[in-house]
């Protein structure tokens, strides 16, 4: 191996002050949230108590954020299974070349790059006007989809780019339907991608604002719950809100990666059986 | 069973995924169009055929700054997100040599983005606010004697947090290119006397424009569409376009806000149909 050269123990020291860069901030106000009762939203400390983490169990000092909480994580499991079971079934669709797939394709892109308060708005006005109502788990629950549907599809995209046929072929020539190739092959054999975009589906949603914002109807999620907090609470409660909710997501994040190494593990421990015969 | 043909069959498959964009993203894009026509009370909008509020947005000043602020954002954060992004790709790709620590390095770089945005611009306060970490930091190194105000409510944190939410959409398109760069062609352009630089900018940088496309793409949209940010950061000082759409519909102004997202929309998709025509995404995956 070649001696590491002076660029890159430079490039270390910048990728290092990155990484500061990137969690500093939200480690102090990890650090904030454990301010004594007199203790403010900037340093000092003024002493070191679990005070605010209790307030966010009193409904005076913050208001109904546990209510939004569950709200959030309903509508975040209702997206995560929607977007895992869409995203399969469009990545399956588009292996087949279909007339239109371009189109389709372009779509996709376009509920990428079109601004969330255009969703946000018109899933709203429709809403409205139609007098269906705004609901979080309707229009809400729409409305968030053309943001997680995108990248569970990208993710299937550079699934199938990578998936060989051959396995497909295999299977149907031992006599295999095209149910049992997708659910006893193809699945399994995609399992640990789909932990992947179960996880996107899951944080983008339970984390989105924008497209909640005018979605929601009267019953808040989460960030909306948050959004308005800033504007009248300046207390320190709010860092202890913010901790919590992002240990919540570490948990989830975490959650998701195990899973994915477990999977692996028991793949590798199965080995294959190649060649062995039935 | 008769077999159907692939087109049906990809139909079928993709018809969940059709019948959700249709109805919530082309719908809503047409009825905001629509309404961008109507007229407002102060109370209600009223369905009719005006082209008041374009002539009132075309009309006004304030549109025509807010577009520059919006692009001058956008402009500013895509430059910095790009060479940070880049830079960070490059050092992931080319300069960590086990895989297991670039899979767990990269990872890190993107945790964030899978934790909430409103928390990770709160997290800003109290790092740049008057009493702020960083204004404690300068006084006591005698670099300024008083602290500095605009740290915190101006475009400089605006732009701050644009890049600390937004980097990471640059280092993971980058990322991916490079990793399927042949590390042949490096040894390649060595043997044949290239020096770090000239690899970097000869081999390495035209190798990786996909991944610096898509990446801009989402900064830059991102970037454009924002209302939160700028609202939050600049402590409702400055303005984008996204701003001036969400005052709009805090006063119930609706067709006004339509008639502004209209413009916003067309805007971006011609930013980005200028990027597309750079880059296959399709290819890139």
């Amino acid at each position: 191996m070649e001696p590491r050269t002076r660029s890159f123990y430079v490039l270390s020291v910048f990728f290092a002050l990155f990484l500061v860069f990137l969690y500093g901030p939200t480690l102090t106000i990890a650090i904030l949230s454990f301010q004594g009762p007199q203790g403010g939203l900037t340093f000092p400390m003024r002493g070191v108590s679990l005070h605010w983490f209790v307030d966010l169990f009193e409904e005076q000092a913050v208001g109904d954020i546990w209510g939004a909480f569950r709200r959030s994580f309903m509508l975040g499991l209702m997206v995560m299974v929607t977007t895992v079971v869409v995203s399969v079934m469009g990545g399956l669709a588009f292996r087949k070349k279909f007339a239109g797939n371009q189109f389709l394709f372009q779509l996709v892109i376009a509920s990428l790059v079109i601004p969330s308060i255009l969703v946000s708005l018109g899933v709203g006005l429709i809403f409205s006007q139609s007098g269906l109502g705004v609901h979080w788990a309707t229009s809400g629950f729409g409305s968030q989809l053309t943001w997680t549907l995108p990248f569970g599809l990208l993710i299937m995209f550079a699934v199938f780019n990578r998936f060989d046929p051959a396995y497909e072929e295999a299977a149907r020539d031992q006599g295999a339907t095209a149910w049992q190739t997708l659910w006893h092959v193809v699945l399994p054999m995609i399992a640990p991608m789909l932990i992947g975009v179960a996880l996107f589906g899951f944080t983008l949603s339970y984390d989105e604002f924008a497209r909640t914002l005018m979605t929601a109807g009267s019953y808040n999620t989460l960030p909306l719950e948050i959004y308005g907090m800033t504007t009248n609470v300046t207390t320190p409660v709010i860092f202890a809100l913010g901790t919590l909710t992002t240990v919540f997501s570490f948990v989830v994040i975490g959650s998701a990666l195990l899973a994915f190494w477990l999977m692996g593990r028991k793949r590798a421990k199965l080995g294959s059986d190649a060649g062995r015969g039935v | 069973m008769k077999a159907m043909s692939d087109t049906t069959k990809g139909w079928l498959l993709a018809s969940p995924l059709t019948l959700i964009l249709v109805v919530f993203l082309i719908a809503p894009i047409v009825m905001i169009a629509v309404v961008s026509f109507w007229t407002a009370t102060e109370w209600s909008i009223v369905p009719a055929f005006s082209l008041e509020n374009y002539q009132f947005l075309f009309g006004s000043d304030v549109t025509y700054r807010v577009f520059f602020n919006t692009f001058k954002y956008a402009a500013i954060t895509w430059a910095i997100t790009l060479v940070i992004g880049f830079t960070v790709a490059w050092y992931l790709a080319f300069h960590i040599r086990s895989l297991p620590v670039q899979i767990a390095l990269f990872l890190l770089c993107t945790i964030p983005f899978w934790t909430s945005n409103i928390i990770r611009m709160i997290s800003w306060i109290p790092f740049l606010g008057r009493n702020g970490l960083a204004n404690n930091m300068l006084i006591s190194m005698g670099v300024v004697d008083e602290p500095v105000e605009w740290l915190l409510y101006s475009d400089f944190s605006v732009i701050l947090a644009f890049v600390h939410l937004y980097t990471l959409f640059m280092v993971v398109p980058i990322f991916n290119t490079m990793m399927r760069i042949d590390r042949s062609l490096l040894e390649a352009a060595r043997d044949a006397g290239a020096s770090g630089f000239q690899i970097l900018t000869n081999v390495v940088l035209p190798l990786t424009k996909p991944g610096i496309m898509i990446g801009s793409i989402f900064v830059i949209t991102l970037v454009m569409g924002d209302f939160i940010t700028v609202r939050f950061m600049s402590g409702s000082q400055s303005a984008n376009v996204g701003r001036l759409i969400s005052n709009d519909i805090a006063l119930l102004q609706y067709p006004s806000a339509a008639a502004t997202a209209v413009v916003l929309l067309v805007t971006v998709l011609i930013t980005i149909g200028i990027l597309l025509r750079l880059v296959d995404i399709r290819k890139e995956l």
